[in-house]
C-alpha cells in the first residue's frame, strides 16, 4: 500500500507545492486589491509562449527574453546551491556578480580588441574573481570561523562601493554608465537575434548550459563532490572518515563564487553594450538564493526554478501594462521562500502522523 | 568645531541603524537570529511615509500625524516580525531562509502597496517631516537614546532580562526552570520587529521626502554589521553603530570638507563593512555570540 504521506519525503513534489502556494496567495492578494488575477496569467503565458491571448498575435521575442533573463537567475541559484549542498548559506553571490559584473566591464573597455579571445578574457576574468570574492568567504569560515552569512553580506557591500570607485575610473565614465564597449567585447549571437525577433539571448546561454552540466558532475561524479556532500551532510564524520574540510568549504565557496561572478559577466556583456556604475543591486544573487530553495540545490531543480524567476521577471513589464502592479512577483518569489523556510512544518507534521500510525497499531 | 556642527547630522543617520540594531541584538540574545531586519525597516518607512501623507492631508495636527505615523511604522514592522517568530519558534524553521523570505518579500510588498495606494512605484511625496529642535536635533536622536538605555536596563536589571538572556545562551536550563522559552523569543522577535519598523519611520520622517525602493538601502544589514561588531551588548552595539553611521555620514558630508575631498565617498560607504570583517577575524577566537542564537529549540530534545 501507497503510503498517504509519501508526498511530503519527495523534494520535488515539495517545491511544486510551495510555488503553487507563493502563486496562490499572490493570486488572491492581486483580486483583494481589486484587481483581475486573470491579467497576471495572461501576462506570464505571453511571457512563457509568446503568445497574446486578447489580440491572438504571436511574438517570439518573448521566449528569448525569458530564456535571456533565465540565465542570470540560474547561474546565481547554481552559486548557491553550490555552498548549499556542503552545508554553507551563500548570500554572498550578489557580491560575487558584482565582482564578475566589474572585471568582465574593465576587460571590455581595455583588454585587446581580439574577436572571441576578448569577451572570453573578460567572462574568465569575472569567473577568477567570483572564485577569489567566495574563495575569501571560505577561509574566513573554515579557518577564523566567520559566520559566511554575516561575511557575505558584508563583501556585497564592499563590493557595490567598490565597483562604483573602480567603474568611475573606466573610459568615458559618468554618474551611471561608461564608454561604450569595442565590437569585440561583445556576446551577441546574431543568429538568436535573427529568430527572436531581435531579442537580447545571447552566447552567454552556452555557458550557462556548461555551468549546469559542470555543477552536476563534479557534485555527482567526483571525489570532490563527494567530499563536500558528505561535509554538508555531517561535518564531524566527514572530519573524521578522512575528508579535508577546510578544503571542502573553501573549494566550494570558490567554485560558488565562480557561477555567480560569470552571470555577472554575462549580464555586462550581453545585456548591456557599455559598462554601468552601479548605484544599487540588480538583485540576481539575491534571487538566486530562493532560485536554489525552490531547485533543492540540484542541477536540474535549479536550472526549472532559475527559468521559472526569469519567467516572471520578463512578465512584469506585461503585468504593468495591464494595471497590474509588476512587484506583484516580488511578492511571490518572498513568499515562495517564506513557504520554504515553512516546510520544516511539513516534518512535524510527518512525525505527527507517525505518532497517530504507531499508537493505532498497538491498539491505542 | 566642525565635528560639533557635524553631530546632528551624524545622529540623524545613527539613530535609525542604532535602533534596528538593538532590536536585532534583543532577538539574538533570546536565540532567534533575525536578518529580517533590513526588510522590517523597509516596511516601517514605507507604512509611516505612507500614513503619514494620509493624515498630514486629511489636515491633521503635523505632529500627531508624525506621531501617528511613527506608531503605525512600529506595528506594521512588529506585524511582519510575526512571520518569521512562527516560522522560527513554532516551525523550527531555517532562520536564516525565512529571514532572506521576509527581505524579498518586503521589497516587493512595500514598491506593491504604494503603486495601490498612490498609483506611482513610491508613495507620493509629504509635506513636512520631522523638525530639529534649538539644538539642531532631531526627535530621533532622543528616541535611540531612551531605546538603547531601555535595552540595557530590561536586559541587565530585571528578571526578564536575565531569562530572556538564559534562552539564547541555554534554552534547555532555562525551560528546566520553569522559564517559557517560546513565549520569551516571541517578545524578543516582537521587539526587533517593531524597533526595526519604528527606524524606519525614523529614516524616511527625517532623511527624506517620501519612500522609494532605494530608501532603506542596506542600513539594515549595517545595524546587523553593528550587533556582531558590538559583541552583542548595548554599550558595544551602541558604539558601533555610532562608528558606522559617523562612516556613512562621512559618505554624505566628505564633499565639504576640502581634505577629504581627494578620497571617492564610496571609502566611507564601504568602510562598516570591512570594519565587522576585520573586527570579526580578530574577534575569532572567542565567540561573543549567544551560544544557542540560530538553533531551533524543541521542548524536550537534547
Amino acid at each position: 500500500m501507497k503510503k498517504k504521506d509519501a508526498w511530503i519525503q519527495s523534494d520535488g513534489a515539495v517545491s511544486v507545492l510551495v510555488v503553487l502556494l507563493g502563486f496562490l496567495v499572490g493570486t488572491i492578494l492581486v483580486a483583494l486589491v481589486g484587481k483581475n488575477p486573470l491579467n497576471m496569467y495572461k501576462a506570464i503565458l505571453q511571457a512563457l509562449s509568446g503568445y497574446n491571448i486578447d489580440n491572438g498575435k504571436m511574438n517570439v521575442r518573448y521566449i528569448g527574453e525569458t530564456l535571456n533573463y533565465s540565465v542570470p537567475f540560474i547561474l546565481c541559484g547554481l552559486s548557491m546551491g553550490f555552498a548549499n549542498r556542503v552545508g554553507l548559506f551563500n548570500i554572498g553571490g550578489e557580491g560575487q556578480y558584482i565582482m564578475g559584473m566589474t572585471v568582465a566591464q574593465i576587460i571590455a573597455l581595455l583588454g585587446p580588441q581580439i574577436p572571441v579571445l576578448h569577451w572570453l578574457l573578460a567572462l574568465l576574468g569575472a569567473m577568477l574573481i567570483g572564485a577569489i570574492w567566495g574563495g575569501v568567504v571560505g577561509i574566513l569560515k573554515a579557518k577564523y570561523e566567520v559566520s559566511e552569512v554575516v561575511s557575505t553580506i558584508m563583501l556585497n557591500y564592499v563590493a557595490l562601493y567598490l565597483s562604483r570607485i573602480i567603474c568611475l575610473q573606466l573610459p568615458g565614465a559618468t554618474t551611471y554608465r561608461t564608454a561604450t564597449y569595442p565590437e569585440t567585447a561583445l556576446i551577441t549571437n546574431a543568429f538568436f537575434q535573427k529568430i527572436t525577433k531581435n531579442s537580447l539571448l545571447n552566447n552567454g546561454i552556452f555557458f550557462m548550459i556548461l555551468a549546469v552540466m559542470a555543477f552536476w558532475f563534479i557534485m555527482e561524479k567526483t571525489s570532490l563532490g563527494y567530499g563536500m556532500r558528505a561535509t554538508g551532510f555531517n561535518k564531524e564524520a566527514a572530519r573524521a572518515s578522512g575528508i579535508p574540510v577546510v578544503r571542502s568549504i573553501s573549494i566550494s565557496m570558490a567554485i560558488s563564487g565562480i557561477f555567480a561572478g560569470l552571470a555577472g559577466g554575462i549580464i555586462a556583456l550581453g545585456s548591456f553594450k557599455y559598462g554601468r556604475v552601479i548605484a544599487g543591486m540588480d538583485n540576481y544573487g539575491f534571487d538566486g538564493i530562493a532560485v536554489a530553495l525552490v531547485g533543492n540545490s540540484t542541477a536540474l531543480g535549479t536550472t526549472l526554478a532559475g527559468m521559472l524567476f526569469g519567467l516572471l521577471k520578463n512578465a512584469q513589464a506585461l503585468m504593468q501594462a495591464k494595471q497590474i502592479p509588476k512587484e506583484i512577483t516580488f511578492i511571490i518569489q518572498g513568499l515562495i521562500v517564506i513557504f520554504i523556510a515553512l516546510r520544516s512544518a511539513l516534518r512535524i507534521y510527518k512525525e505527527y502522523l507517525d505518532k497517530r500510525r504507531l499508537q493505532r497499531e498497538v491498539g491505542l | 568645531m566642525m565635528i560639533l556642527n557635524m553631530l546632528p547630522s551624524v545622529l540623524m543617520i545613527v539613530a535609525p541603524i542604532l535602533i534596528t540594531a538593538i532590536g536585532g541584538m534583543v532577538s539574538e540574545k533570546s536565540g532567534v537570529v533575525n536578518i529580517a531586519l533590513e526588510g522590517l525597516m523597509m516596511i516601517g518607512a514605507m507604512s509611516a511615509a505612507a500614513a503619514h501623507v494620509l493624515v498630514e492631508a486629511s489636515g491633521m495636527n503635523h505632529t500627531l500625524s508624525l506621531v501617528l505615523a511613527m506608531v503605525i511604522g512600529t506595528g506594521i514592522g512588529g506585524l511582519f516580525s510575526l512571520l518569521h517568530a512562527v516560522a522560527a519558534i513554532n516551525l523550527n524553521a531555517d532562520q536564516t531562509i525565512s529571514g532572506t523570505g521576509i527581505n524579498l518579500l518586503a521589497s516587493g510588498v512595500t514598491i506593491f502597496a504604494s503603486q495601490i495606494l498612490f498609483n506611482a512605484d513610491r508613495t507620493k511625496e509629504f509635506r513636512m517631516g520631522m523638525q530639529t529642535d534649538a539644538l539642531g536635533f532631531y526627535p530621533t536622536a532622543y528616541i535611540a537614546l531612551i531605546v538603547v538605555l531601555l535595552s540595557w536596563f530590561v536586559l541587565y536589571k530585571l528578571p526578564f532580562g536575565m531569562h530572556l538572556r538564559a534562552c539564547g545562551e541555554h534554552p534547555g536550563a532555562a525551560e528546566s526552570v520553569g522559564i517559557n522559552v517560546k513565549r520569551i523569543r516571541y517578545i524578543a522577535v516582537l521587539a526587533s520587529g517593531m524597533l526595526a519598523g519604528l527606524a524606519g519611520g525614523c529614516v524616511v520622517l527625517t532623511q527624506t521626502i517620501q519612500y522609494t525602493s532605494n530608501t532603506i538601502n542596506g542600513r539594515g544589514f549595517i545595524a546587523l554589521a553593528a550587533v556582531s561588531f558590538g559583541r552583542w551588548r548595548p554599550a558595544g552595539v551602541a558604539g558601533a553603530a555610532l562608528l558606522f553611521g559617523t562612516a556613512q555620514a562621512f559618505a554624505i558630508i566628505a564633499n565639504n570638507i576640502p581634505a577629504l575631498r581627494v578620497l571617492p565617498t564610496e571609502v566611507f560607504n564601504i568602510l562598516p563593512y570591512v570594519v565587522t570583517l576585520i573586527a570579526l577575524v580578530l574577534f575569532s577566537g572567542k565567540n561573543y555570540a549567544p551560544a544557542a542564537a540560530g538553533k531551533p529549540y524543541e521542548k524536550g530534545a537534547s
